[in-house]
């Protein structure tokens, strides 16, 4: 049984690969983005690492998916809307670093406003020129929706399939208010034309680049925060909430409560994760509240592998590298391959890629040690435990 | 509300005239007080009806501490229904239902049944399949069960021996790693009374332990409930009258939703009623 403490968490050999596998990879993007000029062969551009930046912003939300869906089995089909909330406190914040350069150029008012005619910055949009309250509210507005709209669910009981439809609600009704004008949010257009972000351009490479070491500080910090959860004691609850929710509430456990508890963190890291995004793709509107995104990222869990963590990392990754490929290639055929995809998942390995490695594994291992440095999947490796 | 009624509100068990008792009595409210000589559970007059069906009729019932108690009845005689009402899993239409002295089991939740110590082995295992066996024990453990609680708990060395005896009390120490779903039908059963046991119950109830079993475990199993009666009371809902014949003292027939016959086994068997029922018509 592994050590259940945080350090224990930090520590384990999966964290350890995890994190060496991420840093490692961001690192190397970093150095050839940073030391090779423009117009050497190694150079790797902005835009490449911005890509990624994304990515691991993906994978980021696709681990709070998992924590929900694959350890506790509420099948949330609304989480981007936590995620799509964090970005939107993440967008006020840098709409506010604008100032006076807007086209407008009114320091005290967004363009949107000024083009709505609006005389004063609404209350909601008060204090979010500090980066701390900003900050706050990426963890507050998301966590607290999850908190009141999980406690109304997980106390009445709602589950499965009734559960994942209201969630699915939720976020097609923020999708519809946002859309608003009146909201004060920027209606559908949404907030962009971002400067600068604690006084860095985001225009800039270096900051490009700190962005990106920054996501994948919070991915590895998530990833044990999880890793943490999972092998403590209320991770075997949750587990147990999963696989026989009556026969938990039976020994005494209050389900609804672990349910709400893991429910909010999940929410919180989804709404991290939209933070981060928001300043690298330069845009944040309602459509990002669409049911579609909800439902793309179960899509990204189950071909990655449902309740390993790094399962959805890897599945998030190769999704999403997958949809800007074929995107470029064929984008109307997107959302076939998409539909195709779940299906065949769900059909061939319902287990995702990590439980298809895993099953062949010993095979695998046989082959890998004849050509030894030939090493596809190093993160498989480390779930032994 | 009928006069006998309103009497039975006044007097209720956990409303009596403590002055009037013998001697000192000293019982926190929510504590159960059922020290010598007492009984452990009361069941007076319950009723339980769905949709018009008498699932439970008039049933009145005492189980004495310490006391290993066998319910037989055929099809329909009421005995899981009596086993939710005690559970709190349903409510009864009419009558009351204590445990020990002073807590109505009509008015607690579920939850705060199985807190009180009333233990419920179902009748179909039901253990946490992606589980080992130690976890499984670990999770039904009589201990703090809030979400924060869980998440900074770490194991003490007491937990993980008790643990381990009543992983050796049920015969599943060699097995402790073993994920539970891989467990055989009877390890799963026993596994269930461990889980059970974990939970530091006072009153143990048993859902047909030996449904499915082989020989040999059936006798495992009879050894096992004998063993844990004196420190439990232990009541046994079961069909096999082979099995209750090798196990029990006492013996309580439900027929229709009330209790058809009482005692021995001898007494039961030859109780011409029971004899009616049984092989009746």
């Amino acid at each position: 049984m592994r050590d259940s403490t945080f350090k224990g968490a930090l520590s384990d050999r999966t964290a350890k690969t995890f994190m060496g596998v991420l840093f490692g990879a961001t690192l190397l993007v970093t150095l050839l983005n940073q030391v090779f000029p423009p117009d050497s062969a190694l150079h790797v551009s902005a835009y490449t690492v911005t890509l990624l930046g994304k990515y691991l912003c993906y994978a980021l939300l696709a681990l709070a998916l998992d924590l929900v869906w694959g350890y506790c089995g509420i099948l949330s089909l609304g989480h981007g809307a936590f995620f799509a909330l964090g970005g939107y406190a993440m967008g006020m914040y840098l709409m506010r670093q604008i100032g006076d350069r807007g086209v407008y150029g009114n320091a005290e008012l967004p363009d949107f406003m000024v083009f709505l005619n609006w005389s004063e910055l609404p209350w909601y949009w008060q204090g979010f020129d500090q980066f701390w309250f900003a900050a706050l509210m990426i963890f507050l507005v998301p966590g607290l929706l999850a908190f009141v709209f999980g406690w109304l669910a997980f106390r009445s009981r709602v589950t499965g399939v009734y559960l994942s439809i209201i969630t699915q609600a939720l976020t097609y009704a923020l999708m519809l208010a946002f859309f608003r004008n009146e909201l004060g949010f920027g209606g559908n257009n949404g907030l962009t034309d971002f400067k600068d972000l604690l006084g860095f351009s985001l225009q800039e490479d270096s900051t490009r680049v700190a962005l990106l070491m920054a996501t994948a500080i919070s991915l590895a910090g998530a990833f044990v925060l999880c890793r943490w959860i999972t092998g403590s004691k209320l991770g075997r609850v949750v587990l147990a909430v999963r696989d026989a929710e009556s026969r938990a509430r039976f020994i005494g456990y209050r389900t609804e409560h672990y349910k709400l508890w893991v429910f909010t963190v999940s929410a919180i890291l989804a709404g991290l994760a939209g933070a981060l995004y928001v300043p690298q793709v330069g845009i944040i509107n309602p459509g990002e509240f669409s049911p579609l995104n909800s439902i793309e990222l179960v899509v990204w869990v189950a071909v990655g592998g449902r309740a390993t963590l790094y399962g959805a990392v890897i599945g998030a990754i190769l999704v999403n590298y997958g949809k800007t490929v074929f995107t470029g290639i064929m984008p109307e055929a997107w959302l076939f391959a998409l539909g195709g995809l779940f299906v065949a998942v769900t059909v061939f390995m319902p287990q995702g890629i990590v439980g298809l490695v895993e099953k062949h594994w010993p095979s695998l291992k046989q082959r890998f040690l004849k050509t030894p440095g030939d090493n596809d999947t190093p993160m498989a490796e480390g779930e032994q435990s | 509300m009928s006069a006998l009624d309103s009497l039975r509100e006044t007097f209720r068990r956990d409303q009596v005239f403590d002055f009037m008792r013998q001697g000192t009595r000293v019982v926190a409210p929510g504590q159960l007080d059922a020290g010598d000589g007492k009984n452990i559970l009361y069941l007076e007059d319950i009723t339980v009806s769905f949709d018009g069906f008498k699932a439970l009729n008039d049933l009145t019932l005492y189980i004495k501490t310490g006391e290993l108690r066998c319910i037989i009845g055929p099809n329909g005689a009421g005995k899981s229904t009596m086993m939710d009402v005690i559970t709190g899993k349903t409510r009864p239409d009419s009558g009351t239902c204590f445990f020990g002295q002073t807590l109505d089991l009509t008015r607690l939740s579920e939850t705060d049944i199985a807190t009180a110590g009333i233990g419920r082995k179902f009748q179909k295992p039901t253990v946490f399949p992606e589980h080992t066996a130690f976890e499984n024990l670990e999770l039904a453990m009589h201990d703090a069960k809030g979400a924060w609680h869980s998440l900074f708990t770490r194991m003490t060395g007491e937990q993980k021996s008790w643990i381990e005896e009543t992983l050796a009390q049920v015969g599943l120490l060699d097995d402790r790693h073993k994920v539970a779903g891989l467990l055989s039908h009877g390890q799963k059963q026993w596994l269930e009374i461990g889980m059970v046991l974990m939970q530091k119950p006072q009153l143990l109830l048993v859902d047909e332990p030996i449904a499915g079993m082989t020989r040999q475990e059936v006798e495992r199993t009879g050894q096992l409930l004998q063993s844990l009666a004196g420190k439990h009371s232990v009541v046994v809902v079961e069909h096999d009258m082979e099995f209750i014949r090798s196990i029990a003292s006492t013996v309580t027939v439900l027929h229709q939703g009330s209790v058809l016959a009482e005692g021995t086994m001898d007494q039961v068997q030859n109780d011409p009623k029971v004899i009616e029922v049984y092989l009746g018509e």
